[in-house]
């Protein structure tokens, strides 16, 4: 099935009845959740999740994935008319966006936020209807070896470029390994971390996971901790959501450039809209002529970021779908769900359920247009949320964390484990953990499991096959580079000799692995170098660090 | 608030702790070879390099000696005190859920849920808090026994 066909069946699935009511409710979900100060898209997907057991899978996944990108939507509303980054990827937002809102324009900046949403998102899904076809095809190649190399570097950039500190981010994702392992090994039949519970003989709920992680520990860190809402400006109509022509002229080029940066870091594994929307906000700073306008209200400085949110959230499905390797949390929870309903995710799913893949695609188009419809004639129905109250909130959803967890299973057991991981994730939250990776390598678990044994028991228990096949060599190299490189950014500063040595090492290592990708590491090191012999400055520039801008 | 220096000594030490535990426990499990793995391999070498993280997070916080300020989220107000009232509310809630469908019914589970979560919150009155837990409870009732179909009768021993 080429491109076109494959849109043309999918807009068959997506525009029937029953799965475009899932998809309509689905959006208006996230951009409800994205709305509600207080509400995470993680837990949002996680209480629906249970409720879609009985649904069919494609009807499922479009609503689920409706809730992950109709809550950017909702999240842009919330950041720029409330000064709330209520959601990470829009926290940049507020900078440029709360001043705006000052100067009563934040109907024009949510008008350039809708535009640059549409554009970003549009060219989001367009790159997957052409990428992911293609690099489904190459992982058809791909056996056990490759595929363990692929989920390491998955989990490795998932864990280290992601928000926090990315040594507490590798222990975060090895500790979702363990709780992967939890039940009965598949292989032996050996119950594994059970402590002689028969109800953990299953393994852990992922429902009960993430909401135990992502609900309750979220709801025991917010209550009575929220800031108290300022809804003075909060007061937008359809009408006031025209840009002129010079703003629209302003907006226009930062709208291309998040964009393209949104759709750059989709591409790379654990870098979500969150990270693409700050290296699009601090590339624009840099850019721009008037970098001191920046903070006082700079139009670029709201289209940018949330356009390359959005590119980047329609980005993040290519290697969910195409590789069955989820690049966020939210991704993995998906994923979760595809394997629930039944359906293995990997390079296969393309071409044995078109209808999945090509509806979800369809489903976008769908979406995105019933998001704008949502919010820009009811914008005002929109900013009236903004005011329902915490204290009614955690409540109810608790209720729904409560009855999601047991309907999964019947099992009330289940619901005590989502208390026992809530209360778990709020102790992580303290020490300053992110739990959002425990949930990617919790999903990856088995599968890395199995693939790894399968890869030895082939190889007859040498570890070189791992380095001998040059597309899982590649993949360690990328790896390498990943962890050298954050060592070398971060030791440069206090022991410098340390750093070269750590350099070196790497580049020793990624030379053995693969000359290709050694060669090109020189020509971006030796580009670096010119660049800051031309600035004199140190070589640290915005996009080389993702991590570090995300940091701060 | 303790600082951050041993805030994440401690971070290390809670890793290293579930590491080794880990691999103890694992380690018990076969472990076999290479050629042929036994149950135990994975979760005892997963378990050897979380405490290895472990270690390592607890070290960077000892080298770290600058007192770098923590990011604050604007949304969060720095919490300064133990809050038990809401920690309290909110695990009692669910535990409350637990056994009220176990030993009352899908009625008495809703409705004491959101009842007992809203005195998590300060303000909390008696008035919202019943209003909220009837309103979520009517709702809970029709979407869950009568449209989802949840295996909780609505009053136990009718």
């Amino acid at each position: 099935m080429n491109g076109f066909e494959g849109l043309m069946h999918g807009f068959s699935i997506a525009l029937e009845p029953h799965n475009l009511l899932w998809c309509f409710v689905g959006v208006t979900i996230g951009n409800l959740v994205g709305v509600l100060p207080g509400m995470g898209v993680l837990s949002a997907v996680s209480i629906l999740l249970p409720l879609t057991f009985g649904m069919k899978p494609v009807a499922a996944i479009l609503m689920l994935s409706g809730i992950f990108y109709g809550a950017q939507y909702g999240g842009a509303i919330c950041s720029i008319l409330l000064n709330l980054p209520c959601h990470p990827p829009h926290a940049v937002t507020c900078l440029d966006g709360f001043p705006l809102t000052k100067q009563g324009k934040g109907g024009v900046a949510l008008g350039i936020t809708m535009m640059g949403s549409a554009f970003g998102a549009a060219f989001g899904i367009l790159q997957m209807i052409f990428f992911a076809p293609y690099i489904a095809k190459v992982a058809f190649s791909f056996g056990a070896p490759e595929i363990c190399s692929l989920m390491l570097l998955g989990l490795l950039a998932g864990s280290t470029l992601a928000k926090g500190s990315p040594l507490k981010g590798v222990a975060m994702t090895i500790l979702g390994l363990m709780l992967g392992l939890v039940g009965t090994d598949i292989n032996t039949g050996v119950e594994r971390f059970t402590f002689g519970m028969i109800d953990l003989s299953d393994g852990v709920a992922l429902v009960a996971l993430s909401l135990g992680l992502f609900g309750i520990a979220e709801f025991l860190k917010s209550v009575n901790n929220t800031a108290p809402v300022n809804m003075a400006y909060a007061n937008v109509r359809m009408k006031d959501m025209r840009p002129s022509k010079a703003e629209m002229k302003e907006a226009a080029f930062p709208i291309l450039r998040g964009t393209i940066i949104g759709s750059l870091c989709s591409c790379i594994p654990g870098t979500g809209p969150t990270i693409a929307s700050f290296v699009a906000y601090a590339a624009e700073k840099k850019i721009s002529k008037h970098p001191e306008k920046f903070g006082h209200g700079a139009i670029a400085g709201v289209a940018a970021p949330e356009t390359s949110t959005h590119s980047s959230v329609q980005g993040d499905f290519i290697p969910t779908m195409s590789l069955g390797i989820p690049g966020d949390a939210v991704m993995a929870l998906l994923l979760g769900a595809l394997i629930i309903h039944g359906i293995t995710p990997g390079p296969r799913l393309i071409i044995e359920h078109p209808d999945i893949f090509w509806g979800l695609i369809a489903s976008f188009w769908v979406g995105n247009l019933i998001l704008i419809i949502l919010n820009v004639p009811l914008i005002g129905l929109w900013v009236k949320m903004l005011m329902v109250p915490y204290k009614f909130l955690f409540p109810s959803a608790l209720f729904f964390i409560c009855i999601g967890v047991f309907a999964d299973k019947n099992s009330l057991y289940d619901v005590g484990v989502t208390l026992f991981f809530g209360i778990f994730g709020y102790l992580l939250l303290m020490l300053k953990f992110e739990p959002a990776p425990i949930l990617l390598g919790f999903v990856l678990g088995p599968r890395f499991e199995e693939n790894f044994r399968r890869a030895l028991i082939i190889s007859r228990g040498d570890m070189n096959t791992f380095v001998d096949r040059w597309i899982s060599a590649t993949f360690l190299s990328f790896c390498v580079i990943l962890v050298g490189g954050q060592l070398f950014v971060r030791l440069r500063k206090k022991w410098a000799a340390a750093s070269y040595v750590v350099g070196a090492i790497t580049l020793a290592l990624v030379a053995y692995l693969n000359m290709y990708v050694f060669g090109l590491c020189l020509i971006v090191i030796a580009v670096q170098f010119a660049l800051s012999l031309r600035a004199k400055k140190p070589l640290a520039t915005s996009e080389a660090q993702p991590a570090r801008v995300a940091g701060e | 608030m303790i600082s951050e220096k041993r805030r994440d000594l401690y971070a290390g030490g809670l890793v290293f702790l579930i590491g080794s535990g880990a691999a103890i426990i694992g380690s018990k499990y076969t472990i076999g070879s290479l050629t042929k793995m036994g149950p135990g391999f994975f979760p005892a070498a997963l378990g050897v390099v979380l405490a290895i993280m472990g270690v390592l997070i607890a070290l960077t916080s000892i080298l770290n000696s600058s007192n770098a300020p923590a990011a604050v989220d604007p949304h969060h107000s720095m919490q300064t005190e133990p809050d038990w009232r809401g920690w309290g509310c909110i695990i009692g809630s669910v535990l409350t859920f637990i056994f009220s469908a176990d030993f009352l019914g899908l009625v008495p589970a809703i409705f004491l849920c959101v009842f007992v979560a809203c005195w998590g919150d300060k303000t909390a009155n008696l008035k919202s808090s019943t209003l909220l837990a009837t309103g979520i409870t009517i709702f809970g009732v029709l979407l869950f026994y009568y449209v989802l179909r949840v295996q909780i009768p609505i009053i136990r021993g009718l």
